[in-house]
């Protein structure tokens, strides 16, 4: 039955910001100091001349409005999110706390680093907690996210390799690779090539070996890879590699499964970035913003962008200009300034917080959740792989085979059931995939409720109830939302229906 | 009457003399789902046989068209800019993406011609 | 351990349930020469107690803004966030969500993602924005790289009024593929002329208004220079809230324009995280970076939004992605958009002339210091003295008694010794009369 407003109860429809508009509204009273007014501008010939058309609302107005849509949105504090790859785990609170700090929070970069000691120690604590976990020499603290910290480390590749004469073309990518792996070699100049995987999901060792040759820069490799398997020839592999003279690329998404038990320093790991967001419990945010330091082997730190922090006579310093960096070669700049520092603060939070032993456990209850969910739902999904798992665990479409039903609809229908839905059709190499990441923070008991859903909607498709997964999500602020719509006629900013009759 | 042939990537090519009409196949209008955009190339480029010379994407995939031989494209379908969807609806007519003129006619000969095509389909499923 | 639930039972009962022995069980693919034993050597479990001592000793150690009179600029401001903003932003649903792939549980993000999208585009005068890239600097790089793309030309100019750190990102980019940087010598007076350089080699120039030094232009003829040719105009805004008070990029007949939104929303944290505004002419949508939020509807013809035009992004052309990049910044945009939804019109529009205004006040009284020249004729809020000596030392010196002069021009130009006497010096809503009088009568002593 429908409302007349459309509200049901606690969901509430709510209108965008540009249709409340009372013009002259402004819920931020300004000082308006007498000394203040009628002054002179100084802006030349560039002043504005044409309103901009922002709308005005009152505080009360404003606050309703976000409370709202926040009320549309899922998240890991309300639910369960088994989406692979992304290691949805508990934000812990104590960190929003540390990182509103005063002397943390108010601090501008280029302030006199006398100013700022306590800023570079904390960058220094947290490199050295992550060389330590990953057992290598150096780490780039500057990258803003995983992508941008492949970019980085792809770089530093390419310009060790170029400062020994030695400058190669091809960077090898395995096919189950995430979709920035081949974006970031593409940026570095670089031609991709894929790597096959074995019938057991992982890179094949051979075809691997066939296609190295004075050519290849390097392999960007996932490990755990992005079916949820160790790769169990990862030391053959990067041995090969080096032995043609290329590097090993990691990407480190999945550190979740290892942190503390494994350190890629010890698998012949050349660059590895890791994402703070996803193993360091940093907020996702509804997108960003993360953090993407880069782990670098004794290979390739002299190379490593600007900025970084040395320990100098005085305290701590940071070599922000080339001309500083002594023997080093740092080949650039990543971004702006320091990088992610209040991400920073926060997976240095998390990681005080943990401990040695907390993480290692941490990622013991990963990959034991993991495998739970592996053991209590092969029998009725179809797993891909032969286990164990890893930390995540990864399932195909072929149990939906002759049940009109796709990987999609039951995604779909979970929702309703208050579960986001795990990674759908992700990695490529299976067909309708659906990759489970439980990640540590999640009890037996959400497990095993989560399990039951699962077994459920699996024997209802089995059954012949197409039409409800059709017809899923129905409980939901909005339901099937049509994309073919927004993408051939793209509606991107608001227009009021005055402008668009125009 | 125009010869009609296929290529292995689900491409259809309508030979008049030493032009062809090419677009995708129903069968690979039907596995990208709907299409919501095509990027076509410019009139007066010149391809190898192999290069890439369109785009068809859908709301979740990009499918590259190749050039089926050597030549030079002389018109493209300006009606997809508007409605991409027409390669749904009528892939092997309404919904061409350009003509090319061949610089050997001859090249297309060893294309598959329908019910080779369908047979190849077949064998995919 | 406080964040996990698992109890040794639960342990033991999963591990039966799988079949497995033991823990060691699971890692077998794992060589034995390569798996720990023993916690790596770093320090134990720690309470909130504890951490929150450590932290809070390194902050004490920094001396930040709210703790002494503040006047740096150069890329990151210091501004009030109205607390209706930061409590939002803390909301669990904002806070630890996801990114928006599946529309329907994130009608919250994505609405919030359209209307910021919405408000980009207004202040910059532009007709198509994107949700947020990572920062002001990679925006001016994935500017640079787009500009090429759509021209398929590599040559890139560079405006001397461009923020050093945004130059070196964008030509740290364009050394790993074809593109050719041509930079102009850092222009404290914004005299630059770019008519010899422009030419059908050029892919795009990018310049920065207000520009690094501070100095406010009108680059409409700029725009037809480099259209006559076929090249596109970057335009780089470092101080968003400039925005308020000065002509827009769209209006002078900027082809695209790379923002830093930190001014609104987002406080200064050290440099990061910030986000990345990115706006577009519509005809060049396709080739653009980034997420894009669209409007839509469901099945039951409701309004509604969900991300776009993915078939630009990595995840789906991977090589040939427009860029690699994945995350937006997202919490930051959100800030951004709920502080800018709070100033409204006559907000935003007031906070500019505000910090115009103190601006000026303290330009007057610092021109009149003995030793001190504003060299600016044109500023919003923030311009550079020329002192009659080098002006880190005098900074350094003003900092060790708690007060933050600005930024001298050598910290990120070291080997000019042109500029080794300039200072730049912001002033926003923040700083008060007490302040203005405490950074003259500081400089009066020190020079």
């Amino acid at each position: 039955m429908e409302m007349a407003t459309g509200n049901r109860a606690l969901q509430l429809e709510e209108k965008l910001i540009f249709e409340q508009n009372s013009p002259g509204m402004t819920a931020v009273d300004l000082p308006n100091p007498a000394e203040l007014t009628n002054v002179k501008s100084r802006l030349g010939d560039a002043a504005r001349k044409d309103p901009i058309g922002l709308p005005g609302l009152s505080e009360p107005q404003v606050v309703r409005h976000y409370l709202r849509l926040s009320q549309k949105n899922f998240a890991i504090d309300g639910g369960f999110y088994p989406l692979g790859s992304c290691t949805m785990k508990h934000n812990p609170r104590l960190n929003e706390k540390m990182a509103r700090l005063p002397g943390i929070a108010d601090i501008h970069p280029l302030q006199p680093k006398a100013t700022v000691q306590g800023a570079y120690e904390l960058l220094d604590m947290t490199a050295h907690w992550l060389k330590v976990l990953t057992g290598m020499p150096a780490v780039a603290m500057s990258p803003a996210a995983g992508a941008h910290g492949e970019l980085c480390g792809l770089m530093t590749i390419r310009v060790a390799l170029e400062a020994r004469g030695d400058a190669r073309q091809r960077v090898l990518v395995p096919e189950s690779a995430h979709g920035t792996n081949p974006a970031s070699a593409h940026m570095c100049g670089y031609k991709v090539e894929a790597i096959p995987a074995t019938g057991q999901g992982r890179v094949d060792l051979q075809a691997l070996k066939k296609k190295l040759g004075p050519d290849v820069a390097a392999i960007m490799v996932t490990n755990p890879n992005t079916c949820g398997l160790f790769e169990n020839e990862i030391i053959e592999i990067t041995q090969a590699v080096h032995e043609c003279g290329g590097l090993v690329y990691c990407d480190g998404a999945n550190f979740n499964a290892i942190v503390g038990r494994v350190r890629p320093g010890d698998l012949g790991i050349d660059a590895m970035h890791l994402n703070l967001h996803k193993t360091f419990s940093t907020p996702h945010g509804g997108g960003g913003p993360g953090a993407g330091p880069v782990v670098l082997s004794e290979a390739l730190e002299a190379y490593a962008p600007l900025p970084y922090i040395v320990h100098g006579k005085d305290g701590f310093d940071m070599v922000e200009h080339v001309a500083d960096a002594g023997n080093d070669q740092p080949f650039g700049r990543m971004k702006g300034f320091h990088g992610q520092f209040g991400v920073i603060v926060r997976s240095l939070a998390y990681m005080l917080s943990m401990g040695a032993e907390g993480l290692r456990q941490a990622s013991s209850d990963a990959v034991l959740n993991a495998n739970y969910l592996m053991a209590e739902l092969s029998d009725i999904l179809t797993l891909s792989y032969d286990g164990p798992c890893m930390h995540e665990v990864l399932f195909d479409d072929r149990f939906l085979k002759d049940t009109d039903v796709t990987t999609l609809d039951f995604a779909k229908a979970m929702i309703d059931e208050g579960f986001h839905p795990m990674t759908m059709y992700f990695p490529l190499v299976v067909h309708g995939a659906l990759l489970m990441e439980p990640t540590e923070t999640e009890g037996k008991a959400t497990l095993d409720e989560f399990i039951g859903v699962i077994r459920a909607l699996a024997e209802k498709a089995q059954n012949g109830n197409a039409d409800d997964f059709k017809a899923a999500p129905i409980y939901t602020p909005r339901r099937r939302l049509n994309e073919t719509k927004a993408a051939r006629t793209p509606v991107l900013i608001y227009q009021s229906e005055q402008a668009a009759a125009e | 009457m125009a010869t009609l042939k296929f290529t292995e990537d689900h491409e259809w090519i309508a030979i008049d003399g030493d032009i062809g009409t090419v677009g995708i196949s129903d069968y690979a209008q039907g596995q990208l789902g709907d299409v919501v955009y095509v990027e076509v190339p410019e009139a007066g480029t010149s391809f190898n046989k192999g290069d890439e010379a369109a785009v068809v994407e859908s709301v979740k995939a990009a499918s590259e068209v190749y050039a089926p031989a050597d030549g030079k494209i002389v018109e493209t379908n300006k009606d997809l800019e508007d409605n991409p969807g027409t390669v749904n609806s009528d892939a092997q007519s309404a919904g061409w993406f350009y003509k090319i003129k061949f610089n050997n006619a001859a090249d297309i000969d060893g294309l598959m011609d329908e019910n080779a095509y369908m047979a190849y389909v077949a064998e995919l499923n | 351990m406080r964040y996990l639930p698992l109890t040794d039972q639960d342990r033991q009962d999963m591990l039966v349930a799988i079949g497995a022995p033991d823990m060691a069980a699971l890692y077998k693919d794992v060589a034995t020469e390569v798996l720990l034993d023993q916690p790596v050597d770093l320090p134990s479990v720690k309470g909130e107690l504890e951490v929150e001592q450590i932290i809070s000793g390194l902050a004490a150690k920094n001396l930040g803004s709210g703790a002494a009179p503040f006047f740096l600029g150069a890329g990151n401001y210091s501004h009030h966030i109205p607390a209706a903003a930061d409590h939002l932003i803390q909301r669990s649903e904002f806070l630890t969500s996801y990114t928006p792939y599946q529309p329907e549980v994130s009608q919250g993000t994505l609405q919030a993602l359209f209307e910021f999208q919405t408000q980009v585009a207004m202040i910059t005068g532009m007709e198509i924005a994107n949700a947020s890239l990572y920062d002001g600097a990679t925006a001016a790089a994935e500017a640079a790289m787009m500009a090429c793309r759509i021209t398929r030309r590599n040559k890139v100019i560079l405006s001397g009024g461009l923020h050093p750190h945004y130059a070196e990102v964008t030509a740290t980019n364009a050394k790993f593929l074809t593109i050719d940087i041509v930079t102009n010598p850092a222009d404290p007076l914004a005299q630059e002329d770019f008519s010899a350089q422009i030419d059908d080699k050029t892919a795009c120039v990018i310049v920065q208004n207000p520009g690094f030094f501070g100095q406010v232009r009108n680059h409409s003829e700029l725009a037809v220079a480099c259209h006559n040719k076929g090249a596109l105009l970057v335009v780089v805004v470092t101080e968003i809230v400039s925005l308020g008070a000065v002509l827009s990029p769209g209006d002078m007949g900027a082809d695209i324009v790379a923002a830093e939104g930190q001014s609104l929303g987002n406080a200064l944290n050290f440099g990061g995280p910030h986000v990345g505004l990115f706006a577009v002419r519509r005809k060049y949508l396709r080739q653009m970076p980034g997420r894009l939020v669209g409007e839509t509807e469901d099945v039951g013809g409701k309004r509604g939004w969900v991300l776009t035009l993915s078939t630009r992004e990595q995840h789906i052309r991977r090589e040939k992605a427009t860029s690699n990049i994945c995350t937006n910044s997202g919490l930051c945009a959100l800030a951004f958009s709920i502080h800018l939804t709070l100033l409204g019109e006559a907000g935003f529009t007031r906070l500019a002339q505000l910090n115009h205004a103190t601006a000026i006040a303290l330009a007057d009284k610092l021109d009149a210091v003995k030793g001190v020249e504003v060299i600016n004729d044109t500023f919003f809020n923030e311009f550079t003295l020329r002192l009659n000596q080098p002006a880190a030392g005098v900074v350094d010196a003003l900092a060790e008694n708690d007060l933050l002069a600005g930024l001298p021009a050598s910290r990120l130009y070291p080997s000019d010794k042109a500029l080794e006497n300039l200072l730049l010096v912001a002033a926003t809503e923040t700083v008060t009369p007490t302040d203005m009088d405490q950074l003259v009568g500081a400089l009066e002593e020190a020079l």
